[in-house]
């Protein structure tokens, strides 16, 4: 297994990814009939009118996108504090057999936010320091709550673009209990099926001591994996049930459960470009979305799988022979291992079946450029998608210059109030990261946090920045984070980081209802074509990196240079 | 007809480039610069590197005097070229405005209490004229603020305005009244009722547009320059996130120094869009200064702009895309008439007709009988009358008449005539091919028919082909009946017409337009055009339209030539074309600078990192120097492309845009790195850091 097959490994991965693409658009259709209401007339409208009941909600009064940005905070506020109480308090609750006490507050703060915004941050280890209430009712809720909250203001944004001479995007409470009542549910419960059925465990058990032969007794971990493990790749969640995350073999058996869970991580970011062209009435602009990020996806996929293929020939001149395994499972090997790394990181999920710290310098800067990228290919539940928009923003935007034109995407006018709300999307991550990255290496607890020096500890510091900036969740391993300097500014980079650019995007949609559409003509910026979907790959690389570019070549870069060199 | 445009300002003129030189000096003070936040913050820096390069002669900086001079000299430079480009595109406005300003100094007006009472004058000065004062100008007087004449007509020269020469006549009542301060009456007296505030007339408005002095900063504008400090601020970011990054790599390494202030504001100076926040009031300022060489005078830059955005083109069938008048075309015999004998009817007939009409058939029937245009002797003339409905000429006993053909059977049936069975197929094939037929007869027989056609003006089919190209659409607006439009439309090519149309109906047709999304742009001259005017887009005025027309655009043509509106299309795409292309290319320069500055910067931290150094640059100072000298240079080697404008092509959008992404997109990766190169060599030629 220590050699790899690129052929192998790039026709599995094809394969794959045609697969996720029909399903994808199949998958996207079925979300526009969901959030068309078309499945609440179905044997579940009940259910959901039931909800809609208890609440106090009336499904057909929409709001502005005030009152939906107002919704969708006070929610997640709630979430907030329960899971903190949950956090704080788990000692005295049930459904704890090793009995482990309640987190600090620094630990639970951090966690609690990190869980809310969809990042899955984790300060701490799973099988030692939360209980199985605490994983079940804590984690695994805000893991479809998240989740659902980037779906639905995604969809809130979509109803921005198409509708026209409005105030009304949509009603939160609507479009969240759609999301998790058709979409997350079913899908989740059939996945968490599925993983059991291939070996991923699913108990309340104390955990089991085993003689451990040679190495001494061991206590083996269990839980209830398999219902937290679906939901936490489909809803890009990313936070383990363990420690090790999906490289544990509880969690992530074998080939099969590795392929079908980076299938769930994919899942919804992929299909709802899909979903918008459907609700738009534009099919092909749902293409040209997918499109580009399948493009990135497959660029950062090849770049990673050579940079490792390369390997380090310092190593090789040492007579070591094969790419370098250490930090990854030999039961995935390297075609199974990029694969997971690129989508996890493409995506905002943040589960590793492999240590990115451990991967050749290029090879991990992959991960981290995709997370820099903001969350633009494929990205996070819902929030990949209206980041991605607000890129078209501020591409259509110099493209329609270019053409003489004020510029238009799908027949609304990116004015003023557009172009600030894209810019404060795409910028607030990046100024987070650049920020606190310098903020800690000014004061003396950032370097002690690095546990390996030189351009390769820099490469810890900015991917633990950017990965809770962009909610991913990824972690370079070799990192401390669990000082109150990390856990404080990191809740902070990770609640500005998701509920910022959130809003932003609400204001824009609320802004972009209200206005006219105009016409399209031959003197329309087509952005259906190739010409565009290149132009996108562009904007998206150049306005995404560009600012990263000092920090790169001072970390990965560096320390690639270094390592050919022989240092 | 002779024609006085203003003279040509030339951008390269000594005077001019001697005004726009100090000029830019005195723009360097902070207070000024904060218009441009882009360009403040390079001017900070180049403070900021002066300050070091000081402490550097003292004795107090690791870093050669010679490069940090280098560097702050060139920082200076920077954003000496940007007040440069600035102060150049006002200054052409400001000699136009020179010119203009002329004609509005103050004079003295004599001030009427009625109409009637011409004998009761008040002279006053014409800054203390209201709006609703009534003055008497006789010749050779000034006329001392816009107006509408309420009494009399006269011969006015509006050279001062519009650079014509040629006198034209202004006169109460109709769509002639308007009247422009500062414009001189020639012949004649008349009474003039003043509408507009001191300091608020056409006059006034038109400098300010030119000199840019009361430039407001269009909404693209403002949202382009946005996007432009956010990008500096991201950038900011960077260098002052780079500070502590390369000390902790420096102090790890153990080599090398972290990069000095002179370094980080270099590489900030670089990565910011200085080269599109240099030029972008320039883009601006000469797309107005265009406009202006072509007659033109908009109101508001967000016309300007509007223009560019334009999808739907509203325009008169007459005077746009028709020349003014019809003109004969054809003359067909009836009843086996002669030709020659109804040419010559036709030619007697005309004689005394002096409607465009009339002198078209006249100088069609003089080419085929070459004789002399005059009256023969002894003819007396009959002018068209309402009741009769004829004109014609009664010669030698015999009367020559024409007229519409249900008028000349009347008058040839009532003198005993017949009506040849050929005749009402010949007059409404003509009528049924949009014509106008004009019967013609001897006495009391009917001899032929005359068809009058629309003759479109030439290159105007073209224009309309390009203008759907680039996805404009055209709307032919005609009170002509439905027949006539049609064909009229056909033949120039445009997308829709409007017939029979009564000018209220503009003013739906436009609502009904930018209900669906649509800009739309208008020309007008009328009173009746005004409401239409005002809910435009785009709202053109002839000059030598009524004062309301003039008040409700928000462009107005000297030259009253209505096909300029294309032209003002054309210019609006190309502001924002410009804008676009520079904007590209700034951002892709910044991939080579950071080639050029970061292995340059780093390479004492990290040595392996000079395998960046892909230029093979010869020192890490000369790297760095050259960078930002490139990026200083070019904003004077794009001075011109941002005076002209990105050339505009009528082609559609996704071939426009790919070229434009190929030139500024890739030429922009590209260029800096043969520049930087450039420079680099004869740097290290010369210097030697």
């Amino acid at each position: 297994m220590a050699i790899p097959d690129p052929l192998m490994d790039g026709a599995t991965v094809l394969g794959f990814l045609l697969l996720v693409s029909i399903s994808a658009v199949l998958f996207g259709r079925y979300l526009a009939r969901v959030y068309s209401g078309g499945l609440s007339r179905g044997p579940f409208g009940k259910i959901e009118a039931g909800i809609y009941h208890t609440i106090g909600t009336e499904p057909d009064q929409e709001s502005g996108w005030r009152q939906y940005a107002k919704d969708m905070l006070l929610f997640n506020g709630i979430g907030f504090g329960v899971l903190l109480v949950i956090l704080l308090i788990q000692g005295f609750l049930p459904l704890n057999p090793m009995g482990v006490p309640g987190f600090e507050f620094h630990h639970a703060l951090n966690i609690a936010v990190s869980f809310v915004t969809n990042t899955n941050w984790q300060v701490y280890s799973g099988e030692t320091a939360a209980s199985y209430l605490t994983q079940m009712a804590g984690f695994t809720v805000q893991n479809f709550l998240s989740a659902a909250t980037g779906i639905s203001v995604a969809i809130a944004v979509m109803r921005g673009i198409t509708r026209r001479t409005t105030d009304r995007i949509g009603n939160f409470w609507v479009d969240l209990t759609r999301t998790v009542l058709y979409v997350l549910l079913p899908v989740a419960f059939i996945a968490a099926l599925v993983l059991a059925s291939q070996g991923v465990i699913q108990n309340l058990d104390p955990y089991v001591e085993t003689s451990g032969g040679t190495a001494g007794p061991r206590l083996i971990a269990m839980g209830p994996v398999a219902s937290q493990e679906a939901i936490k790749e489909l809803g890009t969640n990313g936070g383990g049930f363990f420690n090790a995350n999906a490289a544990h073999p509880f969690e992530n058996p074998g080939h099969l459960t590795n392929l079908f869970e980076i299938f769930l991580i994919l899942l919804i970011p992929a299909s709802l470009p899909f979903t918008f062209g459907e609700l738009s009435g534009r099919r092909r602009e749902g293409i040209a979305i997918f499109a580009v990020m399948l493009a990135l996806f497959l660029l950062a996929f090849a770049g990673l799988y050579a940079a490792e293929w390369y390997g380090n020939p310092t190593l090789a001149r040492t007579g070591v022979s094969g790419i370098p395994m250490e930090g990854k499972e030999v039961r995935f090997g390297l075609g199974g291992t990029a694969l997971y790394a690129v989508a996890t990181t493409a995506t905002s999920c943040g589960s590793v079946n492999a240590m990115h710290d451990s991967l050749t310098p290029l090879a991990g800067m992959v991960p981290l450029l995709l997370i820099l990228l903001g969350e633009a290919v494929f990205g996070g539940a819902g929030s990949g998608f209206y980041t991605y928009l607000a890129f078209i923003v501020v591409a259509v935007f110099i493209a329609g210059l270019m053409i003489g034109r004020t510029p238009e995407y799908l027949g609304k006018k990116m004015e003023r109030r557009e172009i600030t709300m894209a810019v404060v999307v795409i910028l607030v991550p990046t100024l987070l990261v650049l920020l606190f990255t310098a903020v800690a290496l000014l004061i003396p607890a950032g370097a002690q946090a690095m546990l390996n020096p030189g351009p390769h500890g820099l490469s810890e510091l900015i991917y633990a920045y950017t990965s809770m900036a962009n909610n991913n969740g990824s972690a370079f391993a070799g990192f401390d984070a669990t000082t109150p300097f990390f856990t404080l500014t990191g809740a902070f980079v990770m609640a500005v980081g998701r509920f910022v650019p959130a809003v932003a995007m609400l204001a824009l949609a609320g802004a972009l209802a209200e206005k006219k559409t105009v016409p399209s003509s031959p003197g329309t910026l087509p952005t259906a074509t190739p010409a565009f979907v290149l132009w996108m790959i562009f904007v998206i690389v150049i306005v995404g990196v560009l600012t990263f570019f000092p920090l790169l070549t001072m970390g990965p870069v560096a320390e690639h240079f270094r390592m050919i060199g022989g240092i | 007809m002779a024609r006085k445009r203003y003279p040509d300002v030339r951008s390269l003129e000594p005077g001019l480039l001697t005004r726009a030189f100090f000029d830019s000096l005195r723009k360097l003070d902070l207070r000024r610069q904060k218009e441009n936040p882009v360009m403040l913050l390079v001017e900070l820096g180049g403070i900021l590197t002066t300050a070091v390069f000081l402490a550097g002669l003292a004795g107090r900086s690791g870093e050669p005097p010679l490069f940090t001079g280098l560097i702050s000299l060139w920082l200076w430079l920077t954003v000496f070229f940007s007040n440069f480009a600035e102060s150049l595109s006002e200054g052409r406005g400001r000699a136009r405005a020179a010119s203009l300003r002329r004609a509005r100094q103050s004079i003295t007006a004599k001030r009427l209490r009625t109409p009637e009472s011409t004998k009761d004058i008040r002279v006053v000065s014409s800054a203390d004229l209201r709006p609703g004062d009534l003055v008497v100008v006789g010749p050779g007087e000034t006329i001392p603020g816009d107006g509408e004449v309420v009494k009399g007509a006269a011969l006015v020269n509006e050279a001062a305005v519009t650079g014509e020469s040629a006198p034209v006549i202004r006169e109460s009542g109709g769509d002639r009244s308007a009247v422009t301060g500062g414009t001189t009456v020639i012949a004649s007296e008349v009474i003039i009722r003043i509408t507009a505030e001191p300091g608020k007339t056409f006059l006034d408005r038109m400098i300010c547009m030119v000199e840019g002095a009361e430039r407001r900063k269009t909404p693209n504008e403002v949202a382009l320059q946005l996007f432009l400090i956010s990008l500096t601020i991201a950038f900011l970011a960077v260098v002052c996130n780079l500070d502590p990054v390369s000390r902790f790599s420096a102090a790890t390494a153990g080599t090398g120094i972290p990069l000095s202030a002179t370094i980080l504001t270099a590489l900030f100076v670089c990565l910011a869009p200085t080269t599109i926040a240099a030029l972008l009031p320039a883009i601006g300022i000469a797309g107005m200064d265009r406009l202006f060489r072509k007659n033109i005078v908009a109101l508001s830059g967000r016309a300007i702009e509007a223009a560019g955005d334009v999808n739907v083109l509203l325009l008169d069938k007459t005077g746009t895309i028709t020349l003014g008048a019809r003109q004969a075309s054809e003359m067909i015999p009836v009843d086996g008439q002669p030709r020659e004998g109804l040419v010559e009817a036709a030619y007697l007939s005309s004689l005394g007709d002096e409607t465009p009409e009339g002198k078209s058939i006249v100088e069609f029937a003089s080419r085929i009988r070459k004789v002399p245009v005059a009256l023969p002797e002894g003819a007396r003339p009959i002018p068209f009358s309402a009741s009769t409905r004829v004109s014609g000429i009664e010669h030698g006993g015999t009367l020559y008449l024409k007229g519409a053909a249900d008028s000349i059977i009347r008058s040839v049936q009532a003198k005993g005539g017949t009506v040849p069975l050929d005749l009402e197929a010949k007059v409404t094939g003509i009528a049924s091919a949009g014509g106008t037929p004009l019967v013609v007869c001897r006495d009391a027989t009917i001899l032929g028919v005359i068809h009058l056609k629309d003759i479109l003006k030439s290159g105007i089919r073209e224009r309309f082909h390009d203008l759907r190209r680039i996805g404009i659409r055209t709307v032919m607006i005609t009170g002509d009946n439905h027949l006539t439009a049609a064909t009229i439309a056909a033949e120039a090519g445009v997308d829709d017409f409007v017939a029979e149309a009564h000018p209220e109906e503009k003013l739906r047709l436009i609502r009904d337009y930018q209900a669906q999304g649509n800009m739309v742009a208008m020309t007008g001259d009328g009173t009746n055009d005004a409401p239409a005017l005002a809910q435009a887009d785009v709202a053109v005025a002839m000059n030598n339209g009524t004062q309301p027309a003039r008040e409700a655009a928000n462009i107005i043509d000297l030259d009253s030539d209505p096909t300029k509106l294309l032209d003002i299309v054309e210019i609006g795409k190309q502001i924002l074309m410009t804008r676009g292309a520079l904007t590209t290319f700034s951002i892709a320069n910044d991939v080579s600078k950071y080639f050029a500055i970061l292995p340059a910067a780093l390479v004492g931290i990290y040595p392996t990192l000079s395998a960046l150094n892909v230029m093979g640059l010869s020192t890490p100072f000369t790297a760095i120097l050259s960078a930002v000298i490139f990026n200083a240079l070019v904003i004077p080697l794009l001075i011109p492309l941002a005076l002209k404008g990105v050339r505009f092509r009528p082609i559609p959008a996704s071939t426009l845009f790919t070229y434009n992404l190929v030139i500024f997109g890739l030429g922009g990766i590209v260029t800096p790195f043969i520049g930087i190169k450039l420079i680099d060599m004869a740097l290290s030629t010369v210097v030697h850091l």
